[in-house]
């Protein structure tokens, strides 16, 4: 009896230590760029949903395509139109969770490991990623660079266009997210 | 027995921790907020090109970009093996399109086709928006003026003013698919000077025109210009009918095209086609357009 006791104790124990503390932005960025000998290429978003659970030490991301804005307007239509299609894939979103150490009631840079699931174009990847996470007056600030591969993701490039664009494109995440409430 | 207790603890905990992992909520809760929000974007992309064949459409530089635009027409298929079908003889236009605005575009063009020059004006009025479907066409004006320079033997008294025509179309598209685009173009014609007093100066035509895409970089687009007969009658003009395969890479478009016009600009292809397909009047060419950027772009998005 004590021993199933103990046993349940356990493992409210273990369940107790996954309550949710959301922090939640719309105003996230992402950006990407790779740099090619005729062009470079980088785009931005500035409307990034993130959400992070500090007690579960969950993540998620999505953001539309659409809202990546180019410096030319042709490559902006030709990444919607012919790239990650965003007629039939109008988000991108990502899953997962973080390790690592953070005091959520002390200001500090804390460095985190990323790990979850990439959606782009309809294809899933597995994403694992160092990343710093920032509590600053009750803000949670997330960095994180990392690169992926648009082959990987099903997104074809013709072969007339091929050495305009990189194999490696390098991705960068900025969120501030506020505690929801 | 206690070894195996702690496994289960172990394992249960181990459990609890997994479904916790991979509790998709916290998307949800994002995916919810996202529907919220959502604002109306533009529809991008209705048309590959500044033209569908010889009907400009509404796709136009945006603020900063420069369109070279070559249009080139071979002779009447036809015209038999000597001419080699047609391919000995050629038309061109060459112009260049400039974005003053996003919503702005001016272009000139010089034709070999009456060694016509011409001007446009290009005004985005109304711009297609897709979610709640707030917008549900674009619509741009577009005015033209031409002015042919060849000389035609004791027809002196041809001076600038009798040489010039006057265009007004109003673009009316909608992208209705990925794939489908569709676009009526209601347009006033005005010539200074026509050849008899039965011809009218002022007319009115109608073009449609739509594309169809086979891949993200092919389409096959088909055009129909209608003039509504009694307006040009001391000549036998016939309604503009043209096909075409659009090849797009990178900056550049590549139209192949079949038409029964010869010349590529409003106030001659509209009003002054004398081929006909029937006969196998046929002129066979391409539009190459190329994009530059002169400046660079600020993207706009609906307020």
């Amino acid at each position: 009896m004590k021993k199933i006791i103990l046993s349940v104790a356990l493992i409210v124990v273990a369940c107790a230590n996954s309550y949710s503390q959301l922090y939640i932005t719309r105003t996230g960025y992402i950006s990407f760029f790779s740099q090619m000998p005729l062009e470079d290429i980088k785009a931005d978003n500035n409307q990034v949903y993130a959400v992070i659970d500090a007690g579960k030490k969950n993540i998620a991301f999505t953001l539309l395509l659409k809202s990546f804005l180019f410096p030319k307007e042709l490559q902006q239509e030709h990444f919607n139109e012919n790239y990650v299609e965003s007629d039939k894939y109008p988000k991108s979103n990502f899953t997962g969770s973080y390790a690592g150490d953070v005091q959520l009631d002390k200001d500090g840079v804390y460095k985190i490991l990323v790990k979850g699931n990439l959606t782009i174009h309809g294809v899933t990847k597995p994403v694992e990623t160092p990343a710093t996470l920032e509590v600053k007056g009750g803000k949670l600030i997330g960095n994180c660079v990392f690169t992926l591969q648009p082959e990987d993701y099903n997104i074809s490039i013709p072969s007339v266009v091929r050495d305009k664009i990189a194999k490696q494109v390098t991705v960068t995440v900025k969120i501030e997210c506020n505690p929801s409430k | 027995m206690r070894i195996k207790q702690i496994l289960l603890v172990g394992f249960l905990s181990f459990l609890f921790y997994q479904a916790n992992a991979q509790d998709s909520s916290l998307l949800n809760i994002l995916n919810d907020s996202l529907a919220a929000n959502a604002k109306p974007m533009y529809v991008t992309g209705t048309f590959k090109a500044g033209h569908i064949v010889n009907m400009q459409t509404v796709e136009q530089p945006a603020q900063g970009d420069m369109l070279f635009v070559i249009q080139h027409r071979f002779g009447q298929l036809n015209s038999g093996s000597y001419n080699f079908f047609g391919l000995d003889n050629a038309t061109l236009r060459l112009g260049l399109d400039y974005g003053i605005t996003n919503r702005l575009a001016v272009g000139i063009g010089r034709s070999s086709y009456l060694k016509t020059f011409d001007s446009y004006i290009k005004y985005k009025l109304l711009r297609q928006t897709d979610g709640n479907e707030k917008m549900p066409l674009s619509v741009s004006l577009l005015g033209t003026i031409s002015n042919y320079t060849q000389d035609i033997p004791g027809e002196t008294y041809l001076n600038f003013t009798y040489r010039t025509a006057y265009t007004l179309q109003m673009l009316l598209a909608r992208k209705f698919s990925t794939r489908l685009s569709v676009e009526v173009t209601p347009t006033y014609l005005h010539y200074n000077l026509v050849p008899t007093v039965n011809d009218k100066n002022d007319l009115f035509a109608v073009g449609t025109g739509a594309r169809f895409k086979l891949t993200n970089r092919t389409s096959i687009n088909a055009e129909y210009d209608y003039l509504p007969s009694g307006q040009v009658v001391s000549t036998n003009v016939y309604n503009s009918f043209s096909l075409g395969y659009d090849i797009e890479t990178g900056g550049h478009v590549f139209q192949l095209v079949f038409s029964n016009s010869q010349s590529m600009i409003e106030s001659q292809y509209l009003a002054q086609t004398t081929g006909r397909w029937n006969k196998g009047d046929i002129y066979f060419g391409f539009n190459i357009s190329r994009n530059f950027n002169v400046a660079k772009h600020k993207a706009s998005t609906p307020k």
